[in-house]
């Protein structure tokens, strides 16, 4: 697992800033949750971190190492798209809209980054990708398309595929914003599961309970900074701020 | 209230639960019959000027059907329209990508290509690649002022057929890029980000997420391109490739039968016409995987 340390990030979009100097970090196993009104730039913050966005100036290191940008005298310059590639697959990133691809089995899904990213021959592939879709509670379910799956079915096969990769470090972009109420909870237990494993993970949520129960750090973004980070009980039950104050008191 | 007074409420008043049990009376349609009398007057007289017109000439439609030239002509077409379709499907794909990629020059070039072929006709166009020889006498590979390293004459290296066949397919690229750019924008975003977080480069996401989706969008037009193409190839008389149309030609510029040679032609058109609509339904049907419906029936 790697640690990921986020090192005055700016971020500018065309012209507007969003994220305005970002200092944060989050240890080697260690699950943080980003929360924050919309608009506040912590989506851009978790995809600036596999670099689906890039950044204006700053450093964001995952294990100690840069991502997306390297050293080029006193400057920095973006990478090479292959060595890109190659951190992307080490992080693995699950997205609001599930993402699954659509022409593709649960199975096939799962299977299809370690057998084209990694090589991993077929048999072993789909031996894996059976056991990481049992974990997530889908071994019943291997053979649907995802049009035939629930929110909450697609979203935990998403993790399934996610995983398949190995990953260092799992992002969440708002994992369960487009689940149906009832079907939150299923993918939450799965995710709470990966936190007991010991997984690094940085998830962008507005479920509070998710963050008080399972979050090692909590952090308040707003206007593209974090206005506090810290204890997630701390946080979410005395929080210092009135930025703070007033978004909990119309989430909670 | 009065005997008669109540049997006038009960009248007015249904008895739902007894009509629920009853099954639903279908109304009756008075136009579809009226449609029906007049489709079915348009057919037969249409059938008894087929049949009884002499001009039509049915016997030497019979002679002429099965005729080696024609068979001949009719096998050109169907050479000239699958490499025609394929070359178009090549040129179309790269030419796609290029207009969508982060390179302003290749968006240019791509651009550019589209904006020629779709803006002269294709009979211009063919002229032009029959007639290359007269523009490019010699083809060959060299410095652009300089010497010559490899020369051929170009009627030795551009036959008839294959003019035929430049023509059409580099037409036909113009268009089908249009087609397959608005397949590959008709997959989400969400898709290629997907695949991009898991660390694929843009050419493994097209290839193993975005192009597979987008056939299902692109298929039922190529399918009609390919119709069209079948029926398009037929231009290539004005080069003198021998063609279906081209062999007919040739055949009723001697016996004067024009009607029935040109009703030779027109059946075995139909007929491949008709063969490539339901090879396309059937090609359809497979790309349609993950398709709620269909894999359901599966």
């Amino acid at each position: 697992m790697s640690e990921v340390q986020f090192l005055n990030v700016h971020k500018d979009f065309s012209g507007m800033e969003v994220l305005k100097g970002i200092n944060f970090t989050v240890e080697a196993g260690q699950v943080a949750c980003l929360i924050g009104p919309s608009g506040s730039g912590k989506s851009t913050l978790l995809r600036c971190v596999n670099h689906l966005e890039t950044t204006s100036s700053g450093t964001i290191l995952v294990g100690g190492r840069m991502i997306g940008y390297e050293v080029h005298g006193d400057r920095l310059i973006e990478a090479h798209q292959k060595d890109i590639n190659k951190r992307r697959s080490r992080i693995g990133m699950v997205f609001q809209s599930f993402n699954l691809f659509g022409h593709m089995t649960a199975l096939e899904n799962v299977m299809m980054g370690p057998v084209k990213l990694l090589k991993v021959p077929k048999a072993q592939a789909e031996a894996e990708a059976r056991e990481l879709l049992a974990k997530v509670g889908l071994a019943d379910r291997t053979g649907h398309y995802p049009a035939q799956l629930s929110g909450g079915q697609q979203q935990r096969v998403a993790i399934a595929r996610a995983l398949s990769m190995k990953p260092e470090l799992m992002l969440f972009d708002e994992p369960t914003s487009a689940l149906d109420p009832e079907l939150v909870g299923e993918v939450l237990d799965v995710m709470k599961a990966l936190a007991r494993d010991g997984m690094t993970m940085i998830v962008v949520t507005h479920e509070m309970g998710f963050a008080r129960e399972v979050a090692d750090v909590v952090a308040f973004m707003d206007g593209g900074v974090i206005v506090e980070a810290g204890d997630p009980n701390e946080i979410i039950t005395r929080p210092q701020h009135e930025r703070t104050k007033a978004f909990l008191s119309k989430v909670l | 209230m009065t005997v008669s007074e109540q049997s006038v409420v009960a009248e007015k008043r249904h008895d739902f639960a007894d009509l629920a049990s009853r099954p639903v009376l279908r109304r009756k349609r008075p136009g579809q019959l009226i449609a029906m009398v007049v489709v079915g007057l348009f057919a037969v007289m249409g059938g008894y000027v087929i049949v009884t017109n002499p001009g039509f000439g049915w016997p030497t439609v019979a002679k002429y059907l099965f005729d080696i030239r024609i068979l001949n002509g009719l096998l050109t077409t169907i050479e000239l329209t699958v490499i025609a379709m394929i070359l178009g499907f090549v040129i179309g794909l790269v030419i796609a990508v290029m207009r969508m990629s982060d390179n302003s020059l290749l968006r240019g070039v791509a651009g550019a290509y589209i904006w020629f072929f779709r803006g002269t006709p294709l009979l211009v166009q063919m002229l032009f690649w029959g007639f290359a020889a007269v523009l490019f006498p010699t083809i060959g590979i060299g410095i652009p002022g300089g010497p010559m390293l490899v020369e051929w004459n170009t009627n030795d290296v551009l036959p008839l057929f294959v003019a035929g066949i430049l023509g059409l397919g580099l037409n036909e690229g113009a268009y089908m890029a249009e087609i397959v750019r608005a397949g590959l924008m008709g997959v989400p975003a969400g898709q290629s980000e997907a695949s991009h977080a898991m660390g694929f480069s843009r050419m493994e996401t097209l290839r193993h997420v975005v192009i597979p989706q987008a056939m299902k969008i692109i298929l039922p037009p190529v399918g009609n391109e390919t119709i069209s193409m079948l029926k398009t190839t037929s231009l290539v008389i004005v080069i003198g490739v021998g063609d279906l149309l081209y062999n007919t030609q040739q055949i009723y510029a001697r016996n004067l039968q024009q009607i029935p040679l040109l009703i030779v032609a027109s059946l075995w058109y139909i007929l491949l016409t008709t063969i490539l609509s339901l090879i396309q339904a059937r090609i359809e049907k497979r790309y349609s995987r993950g398709n709620v419906l269909q894999a359901r029936k599966a």
